[in-house]
């Protein structure tokens, strides 16, 4: 989501602006840890465990031994809420580096050597920007009947093209500059100049590229289980928690509404700091 | 997109290079373009139905009992016993006839069923981008113009957050407050009639719009702020031109094409937002018909749906890239050129 980048601001304002920002990058950082402390100890953290009914307290509203009330079948909200921030994260995660993966081996392929192989790629890129991403993604984990794990491959195919694009561009851009052209005069190869020296000059972009990834896939993810595909039913995951709680909204609403909001929180954290590297790195690499 | 936007055309004269001839050529291979796309979609969604797990005869049988007779007659009438390049050709002739087959679910031709449910989508989703495109850019203006107020924060902040929400929470939420707990829009159902249509269907449209806005507000925005920060609007404004005619003139013409582009990416993101739309408020239409159709393993169905979906999708690509042509004069060089 390069494109939707916020302007860079001016240089006479800069210092004021940056104070806000880091404000708000500091609170979505402290989100985040929150969230991955509660994705490796959730099962610990939790008052409850995730799956413990409780058939006599039913649908309940939020006490103070259910902080945010129970489900239908009596299972604490707040527990299965703790303890599905590790679907929420692992998958995304996965996402993120094999989509940064994949994305820099297509994409320097493309940068660097061009030709119909450049070509065929960047067409590939192209074709996949052109389509509803997340619908291919239910088409073919819904036909094949897919697991988690296949969401998340589907999502890793479906993600690299935005990091292809990067990385070609990148490496088409630094492919010119004086640096690379000394290391090609001094006789070193192609592939010593690309992974010894392109690569990582562009390596600290897609890191800013991978935390917006894990935003857009964590939002994708939770769709694909809010439709019933992906995660088994039953298992804590915010998305699943969502589309079971849809029916009994009048019930007990905080049971469907936190799951959202920390879907949407999380994945605005990561939006929030990878624009914040994605402008500090990239006003860094004009400034050298 | 095969469209460069960003090179610069010679300066004078450049309107007597575009012909008329080119632009249709331009037109005619993107058709083409088009038809091979529609051919790999359709082939690919064929092929998956085939890996797909389960017994295809056990599907097309459903509640009726397996005699073997029965059984022949199935595989013989989806051609099951031919090879499976065979079948897809099968399938390709009939479908190139607008003969998409019979829905195993619901017993109607795929054609019927999709014209069934089409008008509810098409209701909300016209509805939804007109809201996404007339907030969106409104708001975007707005926090361009008063660049770094408070309402800009606001703005920027809210587009984070708009981005990031997930379509179907927004849903529920809306749902919630609007729907059960203020009574103000109904629970359930579409409506019929306009005006009882237009009010059903109120909260799936704005549920639907608010990915679009935030991104039409973002990328408005941005452009905008670009757009003004040229050297010939600081000319301009040395020079007393109004600042009416500064935002509509030297701004806005020249914000259009990131507009345009973002257009494109909201109609494309909605593809998918309508599903998850449907399913949030139960919505019979075109996008529950395929989870639906997906789940019950209803292969003509989510053939027939998918290909509509593909065609959507590739026409919304074809219409954006012409419009490029006609706002910006460069790309019908570089466009036709290419």
């Amino acid at each position: 989501m390069s494109e939707l980048l916020v302007e860079a601001p001016g240089t006479s304002t800069i210092r004021s602006h940056k104070h806000r920002v880091q404000f708000l990058v500091v609170a979505a950082v402290v989100f985040i840890a929150l969230v991955v402390v509660c994705s490796i100890f959730g099962g610990s953290i939790a008052p409850y465990a995730a799956s413990a009914q409780d058939l006599g307290t039913g649908l309940a509203g939020p006490s103070s031994a259910h902080l945010l009330g129970t489900d239908d079948l009596g299972r604490d909200v707040l527990s299965r809420v703790i303890v599905g921030a590790r679907t929420a994260v692992v998958g995304p995660i996965v996402v993120a580096v094999g989509a940064m993966a994949i994305g820099t081996a297509l994409g320097l392929l493309a940068g660097y050597r061009g030709g119909w192989l450049g070509s065929l790629i960047m067409r590939w890129v192209d074709l996949m920007y052109a389509v509803p991403q997340l619908l291919i993604a239910i088409v073919v984990v819904g036909v094949l009947h897919g697991s988690y794990w296949v969401a998340v491959a589907v999502l890793i195919v479906l993600t690299s093209p935005g990091d292809t694009r990067i990385m070609r561009s990148g490496a088409v851009e630094q492919r010119g500059l004086p640096y690379a052209e000394a290391a090609k005069v001094n006789g070193l190869s192609g592939s010593s100049i690309l992974f010894r020296h392109i690569w990582p000059s562009l390596m600290p972009l897609t890191v800013a590229q991978s935390f917006l990834n894990f935003a857009t896939t964590i939002v994708n993810l939770a769709a694909l289980s809010f439709l019933g595909l992906g995660v088994g039913p039953g298992a804590a995951d915010w998305g699943r928690m969502l589309a079971e709680a849809r029916t009994l909204i009048a019930g007990n609403p905080w049971a469907a509404i936190v799951p959202g909001i920390c879907i949407a929180v999380t994945a605005a954290s990561m939006n929030i700091i990878g624009d914040w590297l994605y402008e500090s790195l990239s006003l860094r690499g004009r400034a050298r | 997109m095969e469209v460069a936007f960003d090179r610069p055309g010679p300066a004078l004269g450049y309107e007597s290079t575009v012909t008329a001839k080119s632009i249709v050529f331009y037109v005619l291979r993107r058709i083409v373009a088009m038809a091979v796309l529609l051919l790999i979609v359709s082939f690919g969604v064929f092929s998956l139905m085939h890996l797909a797990p389960g017994d295809t005869v056990q599907v097309l049988l459903g509640t009726r009992p397996a005699s073997p007779q029965l059984v022949a007659s199935l595989r013989a009438q989806y051609h099951l016993n031919d090879p499976f390049f065979v079948q897809y050709l099968h399938w390709l002739a009939d479908a190139v006839h607008l003969d998409f087959g019979r829905s195993i679910k619901l017993n109607e031709p795929v054609l019927t069923a999709l014209g069934e449910r089409m008008p509810i989508t098409l209701f909300y989703g016209v509805y939804a981008f007109i809201i996404s495109t007339v907030v969106g850019v409104s708001l975007g203006v707005l926090a361009a113009v008063k660049k770094r107020s408070v309402f800009d924060r606001g703005a920027v902040a809210g587009a984070v957050l708009g981005v990031s929400a997930p379509t179907y929470a927004v849903g529920l939420v809306l749902l919630y407050a609007f729907a059960l707990q203020l009574g103000w829009f109904p629970v359930i159902g579409p409506g019929s009639g306009f005006a009882d249509r237009f009010w059903h269907l109120t909260l799936p449209a704005i549920t639907l719009a608010t990915t679009g806005t935030a991104l039409t507000m973002k990328m408005t925005r941005a452009a905008l702020i670009d757009a003004l920060d040229q050297d010939a609007v600081f000319f301009a404004r040395a020079r007393g031109v109004s600042g009416r005619r500064i935002l509509f003139v030297y701004g806005l013409r020249n914000a259009l094409m990131p507009i345009i582009t973002a257009a494109g990416i909201v109609l494309t993101v909605m593809f998918t937002g309508a599903v998850l739309t449907e399913v949030t408020f139960a919505l019979p239409g075109v996008g529950t018909l395929l989870i639906d159709s997906i789940s019950s393993k209803d292969i003509p169905m989510v053939q027939g749906t998918t290909l509509l979906v593909a065609v959507l999708v590739v026409a919304v690509n074809l219409i954006i890239d012409l419009l490029y042509l006609v706002v910006d004069p460069r790309v019908r060089i570089t466009g036709s050129l290419q």
